[in-house]
């Protein structure tokens, strides 16, 4: 019988969103859920439907399917668009995430994944059908070795970290050959979490220096750990802190001369790119961030790539197989080949495949002189940022920075009891999104900054003045609770942390945790 | 493929001039690409308020000696359509008559149809563009849709928690390995042959680092694993695929007891597709759940960006690798999502932390939630159904080929065929000539003689009866060739 009350939620979606992009909560996928409906039609084949029981033992078979949600196409769609609505992105506006490198990410690369030729080739096909795409992995390995100063690159790494661990066991593998074990890997104390992991999963002891007055690495502490047992050191050129470290050339002497190798992560290539390359400054193994650098789009939190180029000496450790160029009896082309002393592979295929053709046509469409241009304009926004708002935040470091700098909440958190947290909070009150809060552990308070190059003077300006407007904000006690209140116009305003790790719910079938 | 890779010598990659990208001209009119906003004048007003005079003043802080002092090697830039014409061209050499070969491959990559549903909401810039979601507030999005995801991950694998992705299904089982060490405290793992070896070697790899011991179970003549095997030694792991690499259904709960025979945990590799119909590893006590996801939604794309699968059981939260979603209130109470326990990760924990992960496959994640929601339960059943009647139905007619002979009897919807008379290599290269992507090599690179000369074959739902058909004409014209 119909009555007014039915078709009330419980069970199936409403296509409203108020307010618009609005601030109620969206039910989950499951609470959409409504039994029999459904969004899916599938091709019809030809081929005539097999009953799974007669030709699969009983005991192998479930009696329901997995309880996927019931919804249809229309309510799908409604869900993940106001998802969407929730959600901030460097489409929708600045990203100054210090470390992240949030650029734009240029369009026409999502033509270039489309491409029947990218997408659709399945990773076994015989290498005499896929000779374009090893054509774009040996073409972008060249660029890479050309940008970096270095000899030969594996592509495999799907992120950063998988480059550090990669290149630590090319490390490994090298020293095996080469004299035996040792113990130890050298980290500055503002190296990101990763490294250390990286580090202990190699099979190392991660030890760190401190840096010194300047935010460089401090070479006498540097001397008092170098010995037969280090493997190597890894840096970041510029460093976390957003500075380049001047005396580089010394570091790696210092570390060669024991008979160490040199990493350098790459996640702050952007600062130096056609300016200065980590193999000239004697780096041995180098990682990209191709979801930094070179503008792949981070999706939320992944995929990435993480290639990792070496010098002469270790390129036989590489992982494989790698597509190579070669010519002999039978022509001229491309075929699958793994490097002598290889560490074997470090990915199922070869690599985010995808992810390294988008960089490439990023890297194409710049060229040479236009990947220089990058750097040049990433460092003078950076600085211009930097100088506009050193009057109301203590800047780490005087002298001019790289591509980032890391500015200091402290004091005021000592004056106001303003926090960093409470100025990142603040900044999306403002329209951007924050910057990186409390990393690099080396200064307190940290507020890291890294505008990019593709952000407008104007854009630079609007940060700046709203980064003033929140440290006044801060002076006055309306301002300070407005502060530790922020943000308020968001979906949801500060979340409840302890809560979630106290009684954790991380699936609809855990549950609820929800204080009553 | 006979490659005579020895014999070649490896030529240097052309740089500048001879590298393939023919289509620049002249180089582009603006001095500096349109991604850098700047005007001449707003860039020497920038400078001036800087007290600069040359924009490379910027870099003083670089010593003389470690810059560059040259331009790059590398072409000039050149426009965005000038780029897409070199794609364009590069990328119909991995085409066959302008087309894709028709798949009737597997291994850890298969060629689903995808709904447009999940192309057009699944390249939405606010998901696509986004970084990690460490700012909740602004974040909602990607993380109730990781949640959601990490929902529907548990609902298929039976176990009670999933993270929010990892890499593939090779670094997920590395992960699981590692998770299975640090709880048992023990360096040894038992590692199926049947599980898929580039796995392995990935395993074997990343074994290097943490000092492992990697102990292989043979195979039956089925081409499942062994799993009445009498070993002594105490073991972290037991790792075995659901179905494996070759098609062939473990007995899981076999697997359990030789688990539990040397104090491991049972790792299970298995194919999400498959668990529509299979019972879910949860049921069997398994205790770590790893796979590609790259069938949810995920196209085929060389080999990536895929997508790793990671479930347990709750008595290894602590332990889990990467990122974990969970549901919180704000201030007001409202429903809220954050990354929790984060104790666990590398930012906080450092060289105590039992993974490195940070960015993992958020995207990937994405598309696999939009992609189950579509399927919805019954969808997914007969998605799985089709796949299986037109496996079994290749399976079928490929058997009635004389020297052709099916291997694993019991699969649902990939499996393996042994030849005889002919190589299993020269069979895939001439059906590619003819369009066809004729499965996978077995014994690459497993070594296992059981598996020699076999191909492992699987038909999607995208594949029609013509197709099969046209397939099954051309492999036993080739066969019967020799
Ligand atoms: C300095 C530094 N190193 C390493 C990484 C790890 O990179 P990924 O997230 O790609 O694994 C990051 C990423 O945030 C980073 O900022």
């Amino acid at each position: 019988m119909a009555t007014s009350a039915n078709f009330k939620r419980p069970g199936g979606g409403v296509a409203a969103s108020i307010p618009l992009m609005g601030r109620a909560e969206e039910p989950t996928i499951f609470d959409l859920s409504v039994a029999k409906r459904r969004a899916s039609s599938l091709r019809s084949s030809g081929v005539d439907q097999v009953d799974p029981r007669t030709v699969l033992p009983a005991t192998m078979l479930r009696d329901e399917p997995p309880a996927l949600p019931e919804v249809s196409e229309r309510d799908l769609v409604g869900h993940f668009t106001r998802l969407s609505a929730r959600q901030y992105s460097v489409d929708l506006g600045a990203y100054p995430l210090g470390s992240c490198t949030m650029k734009y990410n240029p369009k026409f690369a999502d033509a270039v994944a489309a491409m029947p030729g990218i997408s659709q080739v399945h990773p076994h096909t015989p290498v005499s059908f896929a000779q374009g795409w090893l054509e774009i992995m040996v073409t972008l390995e060249s660029w890479i070795c050309e940008i970096t100063g270095m000899a030969a690159a594996t592509l495999q790494p799907a992120a950063g970290a998988a480059g550090e661990l990669t290149g630590l066991l090319i490390m490994a593998h090298y020293h095996q050959r080469h004299g035996g074990r040792r113990s130890k890997v050298i980290i500055p104390d503002s190296a990101h979490g990763t490294n250390p992991a990286s580090v202990t999963l190699a099979g190392y002891e991660a030890v760190t220096v401190p840096s010194n007055d300047r935010g460089l690495v401090d070479l006498e502490q540097l001397d008092k750990v170098l010995g037969e047992d280090v493997a190597g050191m890894m840096l970041t050129n510029p460093n976390t802190l957003g500075l380049f470290e001047e005396e580089i050339a010394e570091i790696t002497a210092r570390v060669h001369a024991v008979g160490g190798l040199m990493y350098y992560d790459g996640a702050n290539l952007n600062a130096i790119l056609g300016v200065s390359r980590p193999g000239d400054m004697g780096f041995d193994i180098v990682h990209s961030n191709l979801h930094k650098t070179f503008a792949t789009p981070h999706g939320g939190g992944g995929p990435g790539a993480g290639p990792v180029a070496v010098s002469e000496r270790l390129r036989e450790f590489l992982p494989g197989p790698r597509a190579t160029l070669i010519d002999d009896e039978d022509g001229v082309r491309y075929v699958w080949k793994t490097p002598e002393f290889s560490i074997g592979r470090v990915h199922g295929f070869y690599g985010n495949a995808v992810v390294l053709a988008r960089a490439l046509a990023y890297m194409m469409y710049h060229g040479g002189p236009g990947l220089a241009d990058v750097a040049r304009y990433a460092v003078l926004n950076a600085n211009w940022l930097r100088a506009q708002i050193a009057q109301h935040y203590e800047i780490a470091f005087p002298q001019l920075c790289m591509h980032e700098f890391v500015a200091s909440a402290a004091q005021l958190k000592k004056r106001y009891g303003v926090r960093a947290l409470d100025i990142a909070k603040g900044m999306i009150e403002e329209g951007f999104h924050s910057p990186t809060v409390y990393f690099p552990l080396v200064v307190d308070e940290a507020l890291m900054m890294e505008p990019t190059e593709t952000e407008s003077p104007q854009t630079l300006r609007a940060l700046a003045d709203a980064l003033m407007r929140l440290a006044e904000a801060a002076t006055s006690s309306d301002g300070q609770e407005w502060l530790h209140n922020a943000p308020s116009t968001t979906p949801v305003g500060r979340v409840d942390e302890a809560l979630a790790a106290r009684k954790p719910r991380l699936t609809f079938d855990q549950a609820s945790n929800r204080p009553v | 493929m006979a490659l005579h890779a020895e014999r070649a010598k490896s030529i240097e990659v052309p740089l500048r001039q001879e590298l393939s990208f023919p289509y620049h001209s002249e180089r582009r009119q603006c001095s500096v690409p349109t991604f850098i906003p700047h005007t001449e004048a707003e860039t020497s007003q920038m400078l001036a308020d800087l007290g600069l005079k040359e924009i490379d003043e910027i870099f003083a802080t670089i010593p003389r000696e470690r810059r560059l002092g040259r331009g790059l090697n590398l072409p000039d830039g050149v426009s965005e359509y000038d780029v897409l014409t070199y794609f364009e061209e590069v990328s119909a050499r991995n085409l066959h008559h302008g087309r894709p070969l028709i798949s009737f491959a597997g291994g850890g990559s298969y060629d689903h149809d995808i709904p447009q549903v999940v192309r057009t909401l699944g390249s939405r810039g606010e998901f696509v563009t986004a970084y990690t979601p460490y700012q909740p507030e602004v974040a909602q999005g990607v993380l109730q849709a990781l949640f959601e995801f990490q929902t529907l991950i548990s609902r298929l694998s039976g176990l009670e928690i999933s993270n929010a992705s990892l890499y593939d299904g090779a670094t997920a089982l590395v992960e699981a390995v590692n998770l299975a060490c640090a709880h048992t405290r023990s360096h040894h793992v038992i590692v199926s042959k049947g599980i898929n070896p580039t796995y392995l070697q990935t395993v074997r790899t990343f074994a290097e680092g943490t000092g492992l011991s990697v102990e292989e179970l043979p195979l039956n003549d089925d081409l499942s694993s062994d799993l009445s095997i009498e070993t002594a030694s105490q073991a972290a792991a037991v790792v075995v695929g659901y179905p494996n690499y070759f098609g062939a259904v473990e007995d899981l709960a076999r697997a359990r007891e030789l688990a539990n025979r040397t104090g491991a945990l049972l790792i299970c590799v298995y194919d999400p597709i498959s668990l529509a119909l299979l019972t879910s590893p949860g049921s069997f006590g398994v205790d770590v759940a790893v796979a590609e996801g790259q069938s949810l939604g995920t196209p085929v794309s060389f080999g990536g960006p895929y997508l790793g699968l990671f479930s347990v059981r709750p008595e290894y939260l602590r332990l889990v690798p990467g990122r974990l979603v969970g549901e919180t209130v704000d201030a007001e109470g409202r429903r809220s999502f954050v990354t929790t326990l984060r104790t666990r990760e590398q930012d906080i924990r450092r060289e105590r932390a039992s993974s490195n992960v940070c960015t993992n496959q958020t995207l990937m994640a994405v598309h696999a939630c939009i992609y189950l929601s579509w399927l919805g339960p019954d969808g997914f059943r007969e998605l799985a159904t089709s796949c299986l009647s037109s496996s079994h139905y290749l399976a079928d007619a490929l058997s009635t080929i004389p020297g052709v002979e099916l291997v694993t009897p019991v699969f649902v919807r990939e499996f393996t065929i042994r030849l005889t008379g002919i190589d299993n290599e020269a069979v895939r290269s001439a059906l590619a000539d003819r369009g066809f992507l004729a499965g996978v090599s077995g014994e690459f690179p497993s070594g296992d003689l059981k598996a020699s000369n076999t191909l492992i074959l699987s038909a999607t739902e995208r594949r029609t009866k013509s197709e099969i058909d046209r397939f099954v004409g051309e492999f036993s014209k080739i066969v019967e060739a020799r």
